[in-house]
């Protein structure tokens, strides 16, 4: 039986989607077959961002209606054979996600899939409320600032109250700390919430801490999530954040500052 | 680094009031989350029945649940505008209990209102 995990916020912005995919192809990296759905109905992204744009022919609503099966939906990753793209529809309809249809979708992704992404919305709208339900767990994606960690907190409150396994009296949703742009430089200054403040604020476990990189725009630029950029420290923390997830053990990288030589200064690049 | 930061402590750290202020307003709303759903209305029907003997607005009650160890507290907070609390008033209102209770003046009009606005939908 698959794995649902969902990506969530509260807050938009902060890197919900960027996650999804890098977290889905670092795990389809890895040898598990994943499939990453786009929940944000009406503001599809996901597509983009993995770069499968052109090749949306069904999409989830069009599955939870019944106009189309789940194989004719389902986008086949070129990059890597593990990786599925579920794309949402541009709909208009908000409500258009009906707990019923997307629980029937979910079951039939967890008998095919060994892990299923949710990428939630932002709010804590029907959107959000639908991508979270199913969760077997969470990945909460929080920036090192104010309203970014008030929202998290808030939607963790959320997970532990209205998931399903809550409903259920189940055991709760397993829950973690991803803390993306962060900058060392402005921490050492003193001028951003480190990463040590935000745990203890939040009180969950940390999955792992995602560089401030120029990588990342370039690799929504392309289309590529980041983790297959070789060169980029954000692609690498989220591999390393992917190795914790699947139970290894890994430091924490990026948290203290590099020593640059002198020719990495004057040639290399972020 | 340790040594640098405390050579050259860092200036201007708003890190620190950020970190503070968001302890604060999260100990604050995380109470509020767990509290119970009877709340608003324990709250809204205190404030009808003691608006009937002393004078209070909307924004002066707070009703919040406590625990500590075994033991549940229901704390009710009612500030009254100025210094004096005429207790004849009260008594007043105990005596008058058994009479046929007057809906208090300050609810008619939202309730009214209320069901006006439900009206054109």
């Amino acid at each position: 039986m698959g794995k649902v995990i969902v990506v969530t916020s509260g807050k938009g912005g902060v890197g919900k989607t960027t996650t999804s995919a890098a977290f889905a192809a670092g795990l389809a990296m890895r040898g598990n077959k994943t499939v990453v759905i786009d929940f944000d109905v009406g503001l599809r992204n996901l597509d983009l961002v993995m770069g499968c744009e052109r090749r949306v022919v069904f999409d989830f609503i069009n599955v939870i209606n019944g106009d189309a099966n789940l194989n004719q939906a389902l986008i086949k990753d070129k990059r890597n054979d593990n990786l599925f793209i579920f794309p949402t529809s541009q709909t208009r309809d908000k409500d258009a996600l009906k707990r019923e249809g997307v629980e029937r979708v979910m079951e039939e992704l967890k008998n095919q899939f060994d892990y299923i992404i949710c990428d939630s919305p932002a709010g804590i709208e029907h959107g959000a409320i639908t991508a979270l339900y199913f969760a077997d767990s969470a990945i909460i994606v929080t920036n090192p600032e104010v309203s970014s960690v008030r929202d998290s907190d808030r939607i963790i409150g959320i997970l532990a109250s209205r998931s399903r396994r809550a409903e259920r009296n189940e055991s709760p949703v397993d829950i973690h700390l991803l803390l993306t742009r962060y900058s060392l430089d402005r921490v050492s200054k003193g001028e951003m919430l480190t990463v040590e403040d935000v745990k203890e604020i939040l009180s969950i476990p940390l999955l792992g801490v995602i560089p401030e990189s120029e990588s990342v725009l370039r690799a929504s630029n392309t289309g590529t999530p980041v983790v297959f950029d070789g060169e980029s420290p954000a692609g690498h923390a989220y591999l390393d954040a992917v190795a914790r997830f699947l139970g290894e053990q890994r430091e924490m990288r990026f948290l203290k500052p590099e020593r640059k030589s002198l020719f990495r200064t004057l040639f290399g690049r972020a | 680094m340790s040594l640098l930061s405390y050579l050259f402590p860092p200036r201007g750290g708003t890190a620190v009031i950020a970190k503070e202020r968001l302890k604060i307003v999260l100990a604050h709303e995380r109470a509020s989350r767990d509290a119970p759903d009877f709340l608003p209305v324990l709250q809204r029907e205190l404030l009808d029945v003691v608006g009937r003997y002393v004078q209070i607005s909307d924004d002066t009650i707070r009703v919040n649940v406590g625990k500590s160890g075994e033991t549940s507290t229901l704390e009710i907070n009612i500030e009254i505008a100025g210094s004096k609390l005429s207790l004849t008033g009260a008594k007043d209102g105990k005596k008058s209990a058994g009479d046929p209770v007057q809906p208090p003046q300050k609810s008619t009009p939202a309730a009214s209102a209320a069901q006006e606005s439900a009206k054109p939908h």
